[in-house]
């Protein structure tokens, strides 16, 4: 179903809404209706639905109740009511370890981490009780139902607190899922899948796109599933594997490249943990050229993760090394944010890319 | 029984100025300067004499408010009927703790988002502690005699036999377990040994719904809730019949059956979760709350904060109940806080708080009782600090002679003991012997020697239980990995120990 949507409702603007020639642009498919929406919208429409599916379902975190510092929770607690749409105090660690209270006592705790960069405080109850709590009680108690979301990303003047991608902390945990969403309408079906699926998942939201994306989502609804990478652009030369927000640029840099003739295949991972190694495997057996790119700093990142697994699975079949165009090893910067980030002439001059005497190493 | 909100010193101060130097002064200056220096007298005075009184004048005149700032901030209004929020939780209730100020300008209240304060012009700090500790609620003394017959909720024949009996089942059980590690049998254990009073007492005082989060030092709970010998030693074993898969260190018990929420060595991270049980428990409408435990060490963890900000905050039913034993593994209480123990922390968040002598199995069973029947019948939660001394080392791991004198620990371990103490006022009622008593614990160590045995030669996990459980369904690395571990298990089974059918 998901897929179907994927290739027949899709507005212009966001990467995977040009298929090559399989490209289609229409604003109703069969009987459901979509509107345009833009990210915020598309999550707060998720929220909805969920709490009203579920009357064991709760929305909490620091001022969710007014409709959030980024809308995304607009209209629930007037809806819902506050007994089950809530501010909570300023704790991270509390919000997540009175969610996880929640969720094992069987209801859906549907968290907000105002930011992504202050999710540390929550860090020991993310990694030593929810991811833990099924596997250490052998399956007697599990916090299934608990969501944590966060807004993540560069924001254009976020500096080193606003502007954070802390999702390889998470990656490295087993026990919780680790989900990002590039689009409104891939948000909204990845979070509702986020919240039914039975184990604790950290969904990072760029944050960048909450006003800047817009797209049309169907108003049913509809889950995107997880672990299921998806090519949201067919090509021969070169695979590139990202997530978030970064698509929006790596898709320029494969318009640019297609410009030398390079053709490009670009992989939305979705789901970070645990991720498809599959599609990217068969992509890049296929390709022979591996290029990931992400806004976090490149030690270290989930870059490093997808490199190794593919070299260990497609080495015989690489024609060269992968390639990482991801950002700085510094703290997120102010003013040099548009030196930090991994922009498209990045990855456009990386090794990958690029012919070698253009090649530079970032 | 009655409850005591506030049960700090009642002193009062005296007259702050002495009215026949401002009468005997005849210089306006020289009233002036007396005056100021006087005053500093008295601040100093005030804050010598310990007040830990807030300095308020109390206006009876302003209503109190129906709802609480948080929901005139939020804008929504709710039907007070269908609202879960209570009237009032200010500290306004309190008459305890309520001052009288001799200067008019305490007669007028200023607005502020958290309510009305009064105000003073008298500079005045709130002293660091209070002249006098929390005192520490008993029953009975340290002879098993009942101090007073009001107080105390009664507690039949049948009770305090079963009491008494487990408290004896815990204490053989802790030394087996105890010995059996010592001989290499189980990799690790950890004693309540003199905390058993505690152990018991707060279970016999729940109800079997109530949900418990504990920390780890708690098995008696466990146990009072039908957990069996055996079932203790299937963990310690982390044999094929044990219900957490062998994958936690001994003593991580766990169990749904009995609302026992498994165990996990970070310590007070159970507490915002027992929050989060207990508005759980508030939204279905059960009669039920949640109780969770913590040491004296781990109420200085930011857990302890977020867990008790939480209940408060969320209205939730739940119980707090801190063993303060005087240690966390070899660090004293003077070195883990400033406060006048934990009990003193719970007004700091709204919290009704009592702190009671939890080697006296009556003022323990009375307390949790009633801390439990406010949870549930007024939707707050409710602290109890109950005072004891572990007797046993931290663990397995941890040799306490170090850095204790042995003599502390025998006098704990003799003189102050709760199983002692309760089995002289169950053996006064006439409802124990000694022929019960060696019976009781002949059997109960037979029982132990022979759960240990069968525990033993139990079948171990099969490999697979590596595997299970991360998530609800194994992950596809999961399955690559659990395929190539197999292999190698089964090309080279002289590296890996055995009895782990694959």
């Amino acid at each position: 179903m998901a897929s179907l949507l994927s290739r027949f409702c899709r507005k212009l603007a966001l990467p995977g809404s040009a298929h090559g020639s399989r490209m289609t642009s229409t604003t109703a498919c069969g009987s459901e209706t979509v509107k345009s929406l833009n990210l915020y919208s598309a999550i707060n429409q998720a929220l909805h639905i969920a709490l009203e599916t579920d009357p064991r379902s709760y929305v909490f975190g620091e001022d969710v109740g007014f409709g959030g510092v980024f809308r995304c929770t607009t209209g629930l607690a007037e809806r819902f009511g506050k007994n089950r749409v809530f501010n909570t105090p300023l704790c991270e660690q509390g919000i997540v370890g009175f969610g996880i209270g929640l969720a094992a006592m069987g209801n859906r705790a549907v968290v907000e981490i105002q930011v992504a960069d202050y999710i540390y405080p929550a860090f020991d109850q993310i990694v030593n009780e929810a991811a833990k709590f099924r596997y250490r009680s052998g399956n007697q108690f599990n916090c299934g139902g608990l969501t944590i979301r966060a807004p993540y990303g560069a924001v254009g003047h976020g500096g080193h607190y606003h502007s954070q991608s802390p999702e390889a902390f998470f990656c490295h945990v087993p026990g919780i899922k680790v989900v990002i969403p590039r689009s409104p309408r891939e948000a909204k079906g990845l979070l509702l899948s986020s919240i039914r699926d039975p184990n604790p998942v950290v969904f990072f939201e760029p944050k960048w796109l909450y006003r800047q994306a817009v797209e049309e989502v169907p108003e049913h609804d509809y889950m995107i599933p997880l672990s299921q990478a998806e090519i949201i652009r067919e090509g021969s030369d070169i695979t590139l594997v990202g997530w978030g927000a970064q698509l929006t640029v790596m898709e320029q840099a494969c318009l640019d490249a297609e410009k030398e003739g390079i053709s490009c295949e670009l992989i939305d991972l979705k789901t970070l943990l645990p991720w498809d190694k599959e599609t990217v495997e068969a992509s890049v057996k296929k390709t022979g050229r591996l290029l990931i790119s992400h806004e976090a700093p490149i030690t270290g990142g989930f870059g490093a993760e997808i490199s190794a697994t593919i070299l260990e699975r497609c080495f015989l079949k690489l024609e060269a090394p992968v390639s990482r165009v991801c950002g700085l090893d510094t703290p997120f910067p102010l003013v040099f944010e548009p030196f930090y980030m991994p922009t498209k002439n990045k990855a456009s001059s990386s090794s990958s890319l690029s012919s070698p005497s253009k090649t530079h190493i970032f | 029984m009655h409850i005591r909100q506030g049960t700090t010193c009642t002193c009062r101060p005296s007259n702050p100025l002495p009215t026949n130097i401002v009468k005997d002064a005849t210089s306006f200056l020289h009233m002036a300067m007396l005056f100021a220096r006087s005053r500093n007298l008295v601040s100093s005075l005030r804050q010598n004499l310990g007040l830990s009184a807030i300095l308020i004048k109390r206006n009876h005149s302003s209503p109190r408010p129906v709802f609480t700032n948080y929901q005139l901030s939020s804008r929504v209004f709710l039907d007070p009927s269908t609202s879960f929020r209570h009237e009032s939780t200010a500290v306004e209730t309190q008459p305890d703790l309520v001052q009288q100020s001799d200067h008019e300008d305490d007669a007028q209240e200023l607005d502020f988002p958290g309510g009305k304060v009064g105000y003073t012009s008298e500079m005045k700090f709130i002293p660091e502690s209070s002249s006098r500790r929390i005192p520490c609620y008993r029953v009975l003394n340290e002879h098993g005699k009942i101090i007073s017959d009001r107080d105390f909720i009664p507690v039949s024949e049948k009770l305090a036999v079963r009491m008494y009996e487990q408290m004896a089942t815990l204490q053989v059980m802790d030394h087996i377990f105890y010995e059996a590690q010592r001989q290499g049998r189980i990799s690790f254990y950890l004693t309540s040994v003199g905390e058993e009073a505690i152990n018991i007492a707060s279970a016999a005082a729940l109800s079997p719904e109530d949900v418990v989060l504990p920390q780890y030092r708690e098995p008696g709970v466990l146990l009072w809730r039908g957990f069996t010998l055996e079932e203790f030693a299937n963990q310690c074993f982390g044999n094929k019949a044990d219900y957490g898969k062998g994958r936690q260190m001994p003593i991580h018990y766990g169990s749904n059956q009995h609302n026992y929420f498994t165990v996990s060595s970070p310590i007070a991270t159970q507490l915002p979760q027992a929050a989060g049980v207990g508005y759980a428990l508030k939204m279905e409408k059960k009669n039920a709350c949640a109780v969770t435990f913590i040491g004296d060490g781990g109420t200085s963890e930011g857990d302890f904060h977020a867990g008790l900000n939480f209940a408060a905050v969320m209205e939730a039913p739940v119980v707090f109940i801190c063993r303060n034993n005087g240690w966390a593994i070899s660090t004293h209480i003077s070195e883990q806080f400033r406060s006048d123990g934990i009990v003193v922390k719970g007004q700091a968040y709204g919290i009704r708080s009592i702190r009671v002598d939890g080697n006296d199995a009556l003022a323990v069973y009375s307390a949790v009782r009633s801390a439990r029947e406010m949870a549930v019948t007024e939707q707050r939660p409710v602290l109890i600090e109950a005072m004891t001394y572990r007797v046993g080392h931290h663990s397995t791991s941890d040799d306490s002679t170090k850095y204790r004198e042995a003599d502390e620990i025998q006098y704990w371990k003799m003189s102050r003991n709760p199983v002692n103490r309760f089995k002289k006022w169950v053996e006064d009622n006439g409802w124990w012997s000694e022929e019960d008593e060696s019976k009781l614990r002949s059997s109960t160590r037979k029982q132990l020697l022979q759960a240990i045995q069968a525990a033993e030669k139990w079948e171990k996990q099969p490999l697979t239980e590596l595997f299970n459980d991360v998530y609800d369904v194994k992950t596809k690395n999961l399955e690559e990995q659990e395929v190539g571990l197999k292999a190698l298990v089964e090309k080279q089974p002289q590296d890996y120990p055995t009895g782990f059918h694959i």
